[in-house]
């Protein structure tokens, strides 16, 4: 089968990441350890297992920051070279799995839990936050924190991949690929609006308006009572989504302080050195960039007690001060779980919000698997272009 | 404008130019300086002891009684005055009267209601050195806080349901004397006590968009709806605090020295006019920004005083309208479909202090604009041009809430009654610009609506609204449109006043009232 596969390339690392943020071209070209190979498909022989032809797959900012080298190492013990990345699937079944038959259209929790491993279940898997699973490196697949990090599942970058019943849910007749394939983002955004614990009222801020940030401005809007939900995008198209989804002001990069200031009658202070910040602000902030300005931001404009929700993969070097000074809680999310605040699955939810969204039209572009460096690059600028998701059609490869 | 006509000077901003008008243009100059009088000491005397429908101020003083005196803040005159002020010869006088009569209960409050508060220095320019020191450090000479609830008082409301709520010590002095400098028309009357002295909860009913657009004109207290209501206000004020008020009024004396030229018609410049002109606009073109603006914040004016009336408000405002008229009214015969004017460096609201974007819509659009009696300069439907750079520049100290209304507000709605109902609570309420009123040198959170109201009249009368050589994004952002040239203006308001407009250059500063007939 034909697919993309992710290899180790120590040196092909060590320059995307030493290069990379100058020449960003260079990262879907020479320098990506990314290539698009022949090989054998992977098995389905357990029980549970089955069989799934990727329809489209989306480019999560995770897997761009695997090939440009900006994913720390801290992820190197739980993948497992190579694989095939991919992990935002709509697909179709290949093989009956359990109760469901051949030819399901389904998406995919791409966790790769104590159920799929078929290890006794450790303490986030038997309390249903499959997310927080400990054992993700053991049992009888290679390891990998999930579906599209791991050698032996494949994944959605290829022709052919394998998951477990634990991780499909069936996608609904009405609901097209183009909604189906935001499921596994979406999920994720479902299980932080409802980690952020926003009570009714309470000011949001939303930093990033790429798919993670708009996402989750969508489910904030969705499932709780937000007050004012203030999102920083930086440019039109995201501007103009961010509303669509919810947002009852959106501001500039460089207005955050400003605008939050604004928002929420905050006192703004500048030291004689470094970044100024607010005393009072925002209730709850979620970070959905993950670079170091943003989670500083975020840090800086939360009101003293409130909660900071790391959702965007996040960087070093931010300043904790405010966390230390203004008593923050701090905490992350990671993928979705099975076990949510509102007692169903974060997949469930995220399919009944992919029905009714005004999702048409987010991914912004479809690539055949054989030009990959187009989609990658499509992705590397996708805010810029005014595209939200770029997705790989994979039946068309 | 005619053949012979030279090129007219231009006021832009902290600059001028020379421009060159269709022909045909009419152009409306002020009216020279009245002669001054020549004794201030003995007109101030003169006044004070043979006040208005009042009797003389030692009659009114006694020993063991709370006098307070209020006067007129920084936003007046316009430039500031040479020293002396006339605040502080006024005061002094009424200081010696006080303490003939005994009386050792006074305060000073500079009425700057929800205008930013003075610095020391400030005062000090005003007041005088003598009365600064001997009041300043005691705490008896300090700037209004219109956000102290404590030290306000509510006194009632008007027929009309309208809030008078003063400082308390105003309202519980036995004599309120107010010391007013009447620079143009609009200033004076009960507009002194009752909006100088008060909070957002009186300011409120007549500072909105309603109210200013059917103030017609500013300079027209009788035809003004903000003066009818602060008339009003003055009504119930003078129930409970008995005011001795003092006017006074200036001539058109503005400008001497290297930029006397300014004052004068451009083809009775001599040879002296002409190089002064021109080494003063070659200088300024070629100074750095920060000089040029050292250079105009530096300004200030000789001022000849050519009146001072006290007693009872009413009497002596009337007299005051008498003076202001008498220097500023200008005869202007029929509406135009152009109107032209050059936006000065100064304003009332950034005096030491920069011009910005939405004040320098104000100063055109809200004074020069309302600086008519009857009917305004430029037809309904018509066109008016502006000369500023109107950069996008803000003072962070003096006005920070505008920098928040220019990125917020306007980005939203230039709409004023939008932007009030949308926006004008939750700005006056801010409590970080609350702080800043109070304890730094910030313009109320809220005076960026007012100052946007202001030119509501002329948003709702004007067809189109043209800056020349201003910053596109920012001019834009207000909502109007800007040429590079006047050519380019006149081009672009075609379509709604014709290829041959008829056109009135209002040339001021100094200060014209155009009596449109």
């Amino acid at each position: 089968m034909l697919a993309l596969e992710m290899y180790r390339s120590p040196a092909k690392y060590l320059a995307a990441k030493a290069v990379g943020g100058r020449i960003p071209g260079i990262l879907t070209g020479p320098a990506a350890p990314l290539r698009l190979v022949t090989i054998n498909e992977p098995k389905a022989d357990r029980d549970g297992w089955a069989r799934i032809r990727p329809i489209l797959s989306g480019i999560c900012g995770s897997d761009l920051g695997m090939v440009t080298g900006s994913t720390k190492l801290y992820f190197s013990a739980m993948v497992s070279m190579p694989f095939v990345p991919g992990h935002e699937v709509v697909g179709e079944l290949l093989d009956d799995c359990e109760d469901l038959p051949k030819g399901t259209r389904v998406v995919m929790d791409s966790v790769l839990t104590c159920a799929a491993r078929g290890v006794e279940p450790c303490v986030g898997c038997s309390s249903g936050n499959t997310n927080r699973c400990d054992r993700i490196t053991v049992g009888h697949v290679a390891p990998g924190l999930q579906t599209g990090f791991c050698h032996d599942t494949g994944g959605g970058w290829g022709n052919v991949m394998v998951a477990h019943r634990s991780q499909l849910y069936a996608v609904p007749d009405g609901l097209s690929d183009e909604r189906a394939v935001l499921t596994e983002p979406l999920a994720c955004a479902v299980h932080t609006a409802l980690k952020a614990k926003v009570e009714p009222g309470q000011s949001v801020l939303v930093s990033g308006a790429g798919a993670v940030g708009l996402f989750a401005t969508l489910a904030l809007r969705e499932l709780t009572q937000a007050g004012r939900i203030t999102v920083v995008a930086k440019h039109a198209r995201q501007r103009e989504l961010a509303r669509a989804f919810g947002a009852s002001d959106v501001v500039a990069p460089d207005e955050v302080f400003r605008g939050v200031r604004r928002a929420t009658g905050a006192f703004r202070l500048t030291p004689e050195m470094g970044r100024e910040f607010l005393l009072g602000g925002v209730d709850v902030a979620v970070d959905a960039v993950g670079s170091k300005d943003s989670i500083d931001t975020v840090l800086r404009v939360t009101k003293a007690g409130g909660r900071v929700v790391l959702s965007g993969m996040p960087s070093t070097g931010a300043d904790l001060s405010p966390v230390w000074f203004r008593e923050l809680e701090l905490t992350g999310t990671y993928a979705s779980a099975l076990a949510e605040p509102n007692d169903k699955p974060a997949f469930e939810t995220a399919l009944e919000i992919a029905a009714k969204a005004p999702l048409d039209g987010i991914v912004g572009a479809r690539y055949p698997l054989y030009r990959w460096r187009e989609a990658l690059d499509h992705a590397q600028s996708a805010g810029r272009l005014g595209t939200v998701k770029v997705a790989f059609d994979v039946r068309a490869s | 404008m005619d053949d012979r006509t030279p090129p007219l000077l231009v006021h832009n901003g902290e600059g001028f130019l020379l421009e060159r008008f269709p022909l045909g243009t009419r152009v409306v100059y002020p009216p020279e300086a009245l002669p001054p009088v020549r004794d201030v000491e003995e007109a101030i005397q003169n006044a004070l002891l043979n006040p208005l429908e009042s009797e003389p101020l030692p009659e009114l003083l006694r020993p063991g009684m709370r006098l307070t005196i209020a006067f007129d803040d920084i936003s007046l005159p316009l430039p500031p005055m040479k020293k002396p002020d006339i605040r502080q010869r006024i005061i002094e006088a009424v200081l010696t009267m006080a303490a003939d009569a005994g009386v050792d209960d006074v305060e000073l409050i500079s009425a700057n209601a929800l205008h930013r508060r003075l610095t020391p220095n400030e005062l000090r320019e005003i007041v005088g050195e003598r009365v600064f020191r001997s009041f300043f450090p005691d705490g008896k000479l300090y700037n209004f806080d219109a956000e102290d609830t404590e030290n306000l008082t509510h006194l009632g409301q008007t027929k009309h349901g309208e809030d008078v709520e003063i400082s308390k010590r105003a309202a519980e002095s036995d004599l309120l004397v107010y010391v007013n400098v009447n620079l143009v028309a609009m200033d004076g009357g009960h507009k002194s006590t009752s909006i100088g002295l008060a909070s957002y909860k009186s300011l409120k009913h007549h500072h909105n968009s309603h109210t200013m657009i059917h103030s017609r004109s500013f300079m027209d207290h009788k035809a003004s709806k903000m003066h009818h209501s602060a008339w009003r206000m003055g009504a119930v004020l003078t129930e409970h605090v008995k005011v001795f008020q003092i006017e006074t009024t200036l001539n058109n004396d503005i400008f001497g020295g290297p930029l006397e030229f300014l004052q004068k018609r451009e083809w009775e410049w001599s040879i002296k006019d002409q190089a002064a002109m021109l080494a003063a606009k070659r200088g300024l073109d070629l100074a750095p920004a920060k000089m040029r603006h050292r250079i105009f914040t530096d300004v200030r004016s000789n001022y000849g005083l050519t009146g001072i009336h006290a007693g009872k408000i009413e009497p002596v405002h009337e007299k005051t309208i008498e003076n202001v008229h008498r220097q500023h009214l200008v005869e202007v015969q029929g509406q135009s479909d152009v109107a032209i004017m050059g936006v000065p460096f100064v304003g009332p609201y950034n005096v030491n202090s920069v011009m910005n974007p939405i004040l320098a819509a104000c100063m055109g659009l809200g004074y020069y604009f309302n600086s008519y009696r009857g009917n305004p300069v430029v037809r309904k439907d018509g066109a008016v041009i502006l000369y500023h750079p109107v950069d996008y520049e803000f003072s962070q100290l003096h006005h920070p809430s505008y920098v928040d209304f220019f990125e917020e507000v306007l980005s939203e709605s230039t709409d004023p009654a939008t932007i009030e109902a949308k926006f004008e609570k939750q700005y006056a309420e801010d409590p970080w610009y609350i702080h800043l009123y109070r304890t730094s040198y910030a313009y109320h959170g809220v005076h960026p609506f007012y100052m946007w109201y202001w030119i509501s009249h002329a948003l709702d009368h004007c067809g189109d609204i043209v800056w020349v050589g201003a910053n596109r994004k920012a001019v834009e952002r207000m909502g109007f449109r800007s040429a590079s040239t006047l050519q380019d203006a006149l081009e672009m308001v075609s379509h709604s006043v014709g290829r041959s407009p008829s056109i009135t250059y209002l040339h001021n500063p100094p200060h014209l009232l155009a009596d449109v007939r």
